[in-house]
């Protein structure tokens, strides 16, 4: 089972406090894209074995979004960060490469 | 390949069994093939079963990086029906399941179809809805299903309790020519009747890397060399979003955990398959008396192979109520499986942004009923170079379009 720490609100519970939300930092399509700029929002996915980024919500508690940075391969939970930045932080960053030395943000 | 027979296993015994030769080969991987399927689960291993029983093209080698069947194939709960709600699924699923219907005497190789009854549950009134309009589709579709009421529902299923109160058995959608097959067996029977016309099944073969020129692909790299290929088809289920970053594209699926579990071995008690989706609650009994139970998929990207705990307690928690009986059972196993989801809960079989790659994916929480329309499907689509009438709405342009086949909608879960 999941660990994860609100960043809002500064909880630690286990998952079932929490809902998954997909992944993190996509980039919305204008009303004005094209439909593979839509289809890139709605449904293409990274989907990658290994770091993931992802959007959870803290369903049972504070009711806020977060981030949180997370293998899929092994389920280690490397740190959450704030919802309101289009990229993880140089702190999540750091705490990724310091278990997984050859990742690097792509 | 000899055939297996009742005079085989007398010619057998009468020479203690000296003579069984093995089911199928293990050849070393050749320099080149016409198609390489990638995954010999049931779909890689009945798509390359049909590409050469169908459609002549025997130079073919199915790559597997574990076990043949050790995915989804032999994680599964073994239901087969094909009772959807859009026509581009019906006809697809009702294709598998009446191929099904012969699989066994078509491959010589008993996969133990039983069609026992598939029961799918109304526990609300959207359901209840729902498959009312689902049993009119199939009428339609020309599928043989109907809506039943909670009298008859008690009558086919004799250990339900439909009182509730919580989730109170409201009516169901029965297809009496559904039911469960042997999923090994599957995979089994297709490899040994592919491997007799000539189709190479190489295992603890891992694909690496996905070679690729200007004019489409060219080949794979894997763990026992660099092998060419004319054409490619990736079938790997949950390991998809792999292969596609391998070969420089995403696909529009997630993969996540999916759950099941069965009981301690007891007396029959049940002898069709119930199915209660707004619980996430499947159940139905083997041969040798284990209840064989389908829990939910957990809602984040995962490749573990095992699910989160909670879903299991939910899973059996809602089923103690709707089958009191089971409430004393030990559960003896439980295992997970990486299923790979896409956002209409419709499968992906079509070209890929590469030329001459192809990809059967997609088929979420249901794709063991799918095993042999799909396979006869994605081989039409190989062979051809394009999909025909079976595969062609389910090609990657309907998430550009908005051609959806939403099953999502239609099932209310994932299925």
């Amino acid at each position: 089972m999941l660990m994860l720490t609100c960043p809002n609100c500064g909880v630690t519970a286990e998952e079932t406090e929490f809902e998954p939300g997909g992944e993190a930092h996509l980039t919305r399509a204008a009303t004005d894209s094209t439909d593979e700029a839509f289809r890139d929002y709605l449904f293409q996915r990274k989907n990658p074995r290994g770091v993931h980024f992802e959007r959870w919500r803290h369903a049972y508690g504070c009711g806020r979004w977060f981030h949180a940075a997370r293998c899929t391969q092994t389920l280690e939970v490397f740190g959450t960060y704030t919802a309101q930045t289009s990229a993880p932080p140089d702190r999540i960053q750091a705490a990724i490469q310091a278990r997984r030395p050859d990742w690097s943000l792509t | 390949m000899k055939r297996y027979s009742a005079f085989a296993i007398a010619r057998e015994a009468a020479r203690h069994h000296t003579g069984w030769e093995r089911a199928w080969a293990s050849p070393a991987p050749k320099d080149r093939y016409e198609v390489i399927v990638v995954g010999a689960g049931g779909h890689g291993l009945a798509t390359a079963y049909y590409l050469a029983k169908n459609h002549g093209i025997r130079n073919v080698a199915v790559l597997e990086k574990g076990w043949m069947g050790g995915g989804n194939t032999g994680r599964n709960t073994t239901i087969i029906r094909s009772n959807y709600l859009q026509d581009e699924s019906a006809a697809i699923f009702e294709k598998s399941r009446s191929l099904y219907e012969t699989l066994s005497q078509k491959l010589n190789y008993n996969i133990m179809f039983s069609p026992r009854g598939v029961l799918m549950l109304a526990q609300t009134e959207h359901e209840l809805r729902a498959w009312k309009r689902t049993a009119h589709a199939n009428r339609l579709a020309g599928i043989k299903s109907e809506f039943v009421s909670p009298r008859r529902i008690k009558d086919i299923v004799k250990i339900i309790e439909t009182k509730g109160p919580r989730y109170p058995v409201l009516g169901g959608l029965w297809q009496p020519r559904g039911g469960t097959a042997r999923h090994d067996a599957v995979a089994w029977g297709y490899a040994r009747a592919a491997s007799d016309l000539g189709v190479d099944i190489i295992q603890q073969c891992e694909v690496t890397g996905v070679d690729r020129d200007a004019s489409g692909v060219t080949g794979v790299q894997t763990t026992k060399g660099a092998i060419k290929c004319a054409k490619l088809c990736i079938v790997v289920a949950g390991s998809s979003g792999v292969l596609a970053e391998m070969a420089g594209f995403r696909l529009p699926v997630e993969s996540v955990a999916l759950q099941a579990l069965v009981s301690e071995p007891i007396k029959p008690v049940m002898d069709c398959v119930v199915m209660a989706n707004t619980v996430h609650g499947y159940m139905s009994q083997s041969d040798k008396g284990e209840l064989v139970i389908g829990g939910g998929a957990d809602g984040y990207n995962n490749y573990t192979q095992r699910g989160s705990f909670q879903h299991i307690e939910e899973t059996v928690r809602a089923l103690i109520e709707t089958f009191p009986l089971i409430s004393r059972l030990k559960m003896l196993r439980q295992w997970g499986g990486i299923v790979d989801m896409t956002g209409d809960r419709s499968p992906i079989i079509g070209k890929t942004p590469v030329p001459g790659m192809f990809v059967n994916c997609g088929w979420g929480t249901g794709g063991f009923k799918a095993i042999p329309g799909s396979g006869w499907a994605t081989a039409e689509m190989v062979a051809d170079g394009a999909p025909r009438a079976l595969a062609a709405p389910f090609s990657l342009d309907r998430f550009v379009e908005g051609r959806m086949i939403d099953e999502s909608v239609a099932a209310a879960v994932a299925h």
